[in-house]
């Protein structure tokens, strides 16, 4: 460790504790503060799955061009309790900065803070975490006044004084941080037009789980049924918290068997159902996507991957289950697969994907992952698109089919060219609407009839949808030069770090394809591989699902895969130095 | 009353000849009628087996859905639209089988559905294994020694869980089933009709003589009103009591008790995505 440092540009500062120690309360006002004083702010944690001991940790990045990935370098590291995971242990490094109680931990260089000591003296130990999170405060410079502010809205519920003893401890621990500042400086420019990032208008700080809870709404979802499995939770508690005020059924199930049949009913009478699971969750589910798919009714899946198989690594990161949705239920049907990079995205595909759903009458997956779902992000304030989302129901006449072969859909365009058949509801019109799990007639009685009935049915179903989601598939995104010659291609949450490792990088013989809808796939995707004479796919897992899939979708070889299986997101700089060895051997 | 047949007489029917379905279908006519439900404002849910084939043979909406999953379908267009009448039809093996979980939570959720489960003891349609309630020793193809498990008793069940409407009825005897089978339905809440009915083809113990045999009726004095009461003659085996248990009326559906029915009454399809409190919302909570 130096004893003078200048941190430019950016700093990651990584807090270490045992779950229960408040490392993520610390986290989350820290957070909302720096990103209030104008700066960009990510941060990202790391859990063990218990609810108290351990050793978790959280890393907050503070940078001046929006750095909104997981890097593995720690400039500034403060445990708040001895001992030190492997993983911990290999990110500090000779030039990190240490700061905690000497006594309590066993760093040979250690910067002494005595946070309990401190805290004691004002009048409790309970008060620590707020001189530490003044300390943090202190050394980035920030102000003071809002620091305060913060303080006093998170304690006011327990008294005054209780919030006067946060208060001194928060101003005690900023004290220090400003001393700590004149040896170790951090200059940082703030997201203000002389950032190398800067964002317009307002921003918001909020996490991928808030992203898809937002978007859902603004897709006129009215419904939620689901059964708590981390990461995905956060959704349905999200929504929950809002079905007062935006009219939202939400309800735990028993079983996410119950979950997914009882989204299901609610479409089946006119709702806008979703889901929220996991890949172990989403397993109990599959049946019920292979009804869906039979009854041809839209449903909303959120899963937010982790490592499995079984319980795997319950608080940890993968993207191990694009193949699971990509092929799970039995029988033969389309879906759509939507893998949302960025909290922006997050919302706008969410919100889509009740559209796509309602529309072409399909299952609409949105992959997202605990990385993602569980990290906070500065972002541009959403700009809501305010046309009400359309319910693509039809009022029913006397003779209506649900099952409709030919005829007129809601957009004039007759069925049988369209693939579609008009959905109707009970409740509204004069019609019957039967929907049957057994193949059925276009009246929704079960059939045996295997030479009229069968064989136009699964044609509607599944060609004629398939043909018309890949007409409407979003496309890739390409980030980076035209002019590329190697293609690194991601999916999902791995967008940022990707993103941030080739501008690190540099060259504009390398670009980034980020493709937030991985089926059916855009067809541009096919064109940007081919113009490629290396291609290079990065994934959190440890076969290549994507890679696997681009190969049999674009019949194209796929070069490289940066593969990576351990619960933890890729970082920046891993990614930097993969991509480069890589693009070396293809720009040579 | 309406004067309108619920049949529908269009679609061949698939049950054996002599089939207990064949009453039960004819019940249900005569109930709906008595009932005078608007038809645009049914709808049935059933399982997988034979009696949830019942809704393709009336006149009426129907989703016919995964077996065992009939009770969360129904939670489910019950909480989306609270205007149609839901009833779910399906056998002893879709609902305390297969879906015996689900069994349970709809119990505690109370939701206000109207579930008839026809309790033929066998399984029909996968050809004579024993069901859930099969009694001990009744033997199968499989159960070649004879069925070792208890039998479920759906009926002290549903009352141990506080259930507000618990009978059992003889599909034989039409005219008390009809009766029973109207109440479950005006009943404001979870209505269980646990329902006595032959399988012609696989069950030969449990025959039309079996059953009038092995029942008898709640006296005309019995009051369906005391819960305890009610779980005793529940555990009765042999003969086996039918009528209504127990009754007892909510002041407020379980629906009615939702966040996202408090303000707005209207069913889910008809509400718009309030943009305002949308954006108002955002601004509060992450700007």
């Amino acid at each position: 460790m130096k004893s003078e440092k200048t941190i430019k540009g950016e700093v990651s500062i990584v807090l270490a504790g045992a779950a229960g120690q408040g490392i993520q309360s610390i986290e989350k006002i820290l957070s909302h503060i720096i990103k209030e004083d104008g700066y960009h702010v990510f941060t990202t944690s790391e859990f063990m799955s218990r609810v108290r001991g351990g050793m978790n940790s959280t890393e907050i990045r503070v940078s001046s061009h929006g750095g909104h990935a997981y890097v593995d370098n720690i400039d500034i590291f403060i445990p708040l309790k001895k001992g030190l995971t492997p993983f911990l242990e290999q990110r500090i490094n000779d030039e990190t900065v240490i700061i905690g109680e000497k006594e309590e931990l066993d760093y040979e260089q250690i910067i002494d803070v005595p946070f309990s000591a401190i805290a004691k003296e004002i009048g409790n130990k309970i008060y620590s975490n707020s001189v530490a999170l003044g300390l943090i405060g202190g050394l980035l410079s920030l102000s003071e006044t809002l620091m305060n502010e913060h303080i006093v809205k998170v304690f006011s519920a327990k008294g005054e004084e209780i919030v006067e003893n946060n208060r001194r401890a928060l101003q005690e621990g900023y004290r220090r941080g400003k001393e700590l500042g004149s040896t170790y400086k951090i200059e940082i420019s703030k997201n203000n037009h002389s950032s190398e990032a800067p964002m317009q208008g307002q921003t918001m700080l909020l996490s991928g789980t808030d992203a898809v809870a937002l978007g859902a709404l603004a897709g006129g979802c009215n419904m939620i049924s689901s059964y708590p499995m981390s990461p995905s939770t956060g959704v349905l508690v999200s929504l929950a918290g809002y079905a007062e005020r935006m009219g939202i059924v939400a309800e735990q199930a028993e079983s996410e068997i119950a979950a997914i049949n009882m989204a299901l009913g609610g479409w089946y009478a006119g709702g806008r159902a979703m889901i929220t699971t996991s890949g172990g969750g989403y397993d109990l589910m599959t049946e019920g996507t292979s009804l869906a798919a039979i009854i041809e009714s839209p449903m909303v899946f959120h899963i937010a991957q982790r490592p499995g198989p079984a319980t795997g690594l319950p608080t940890r990161t993968g993207q191990e289950d694009l193949n699971l949705v990509l092929y799970a239920g039995h029988g033969e049907y389309p879906r759509v697969v939507l893998a949302p990079g960025t909290t922006t995205e997050a919302f706008e595909l969410t919100r889509q994907a009740f559209d796509i759903a309602d529309r072409f009458q399909v299952p609409v997956f949105i992959l997202t992952d605990q990385y993602l779902v569980d990290s906070f992000f500065d972002t541009p304030r959403f700009e809501i698109d305010e046309t009400q989302p359309v319910n693509h129901i039809v009022k029913t006449d006397a003779d209506y089919r649900r099952y409709q072969l030919r005829g007129k859909d809601t957009e004039g365009v007759s069925s049988d060219e369209s693939g579609l058949s008009p959905r109707g509801i009970p409740g509204y019109g004069e019609g019957r609407v039967r929907v049957d799990s057994d193949e059925h007639t276009e009246e929704g009685f079960i059939t045996e009839d295997v030479l009229g009935v069968r064989p136009p049915m699964v044609e509607k179903r599944l060609f004629k949808k398939l043909r018309l989601l890949e007409e409407n598939a979003l496309p890739p995104k390409l980030i980076g030069s035209t002019d590329y010659s190697t293609l690194v291609i991601c999916w999902g949450s791995n967008r940022n770090a990707a993103a941030e490792a080739l501008q690190k990088i540099g060259s504009d013989k390398i670009a980034l394809l980020h493709l937030p809808q991985l089926f059916p796939l855009h067809p541009s995707v096919a064109e940007y591989l081919e113009r490629a004479e290396g291609t290079c796919v990065v994934e959190n897992n440890a076969t290549g699902q994507c890679a696997d899939l681009l190969e049999h979708e674009t019949g194209q070889k796929i070069d490289e895969k940066i593969l990576k299986y351990n619960g933890i997101p890729f970082s920046v700089e891993e990614l930097q130095e993969k991509i480069e060895k890589i693009a070396g051997v293809h720009n040579e | 009353m309406s004067n309108v047949s619920y049949l529908n007489n269009n679609t061949e029917i698939a049950w054996c000849p002599g089939c207990g379905n064949f009453a039960i279908r004819k019940t249900m006519d005569q109930v709906y009628q008595e009932l005078g439900i608007d038809k645009q404002k049914l709808v049935m849910v059933s399982g997988i087996g034979q009696a949830p084939k019942s809704p393709h043979y009336l006149d009426v909406s129907f989703f016919n859905g995964l077996h065992g999953r009939s009770l969360p379908t129904a939670t489910g267009v019950k909480l989306a639209n609270p205007e149609l009448t839901v009833v779910v039809e399906s056998g002893d093996g879709n609902v305390y089988g297969e879906g015996g979980n689900h069994f349970l939570h709809a119990l505690r959720r109370d939701i206000d559905i109207t579930v008839i489960v026809h309790n033929n003891m066998v399984y029909g349609l996968t050809k004579g294994q024993a069901s859930p309630t099969s009694r001990k020793g009744f033997q199968t193809p499989v159960q070649t020694t004879g069925v070792l498990l208890e039998p479920f008793n759906p009926l002290a069940t549903a009352l141990s869980l506080k259930s507000g409407f618990v009978a059992r009825a003889n599909a034989a005897d039409s005219e008390q089933t009809k009766e029973v089978i109207k109440a479950a339905i005006r009943h404001k809440g979870f209505s269980l009709v646990d329902l006595f009915q032959v399988c012609v083809s696989f069950n030969k113990t449990n025959d039309y003589k079996w059953f009038k045999d092995h029942t008898y009726y709640l006296e005309d004095e019995y009051r369906p009103d005391d819960r305890m009461q009610a779980l005793q003659r529940a555990m009765e085996e042999d003969p086996l009591p039918l009528g209504i248990f127990f009754q007892q009326e909510n002041d407020r559906s379980f629906h009615e008790k939702l966040p996202a029915y408090s303000q707005d009454k209207s069913p889910l399809y008809r509400r718009q995505v309030n943009f305002e409190e949308l954006n108002k919302m955002i601004d509060e909570q992450f700007v």
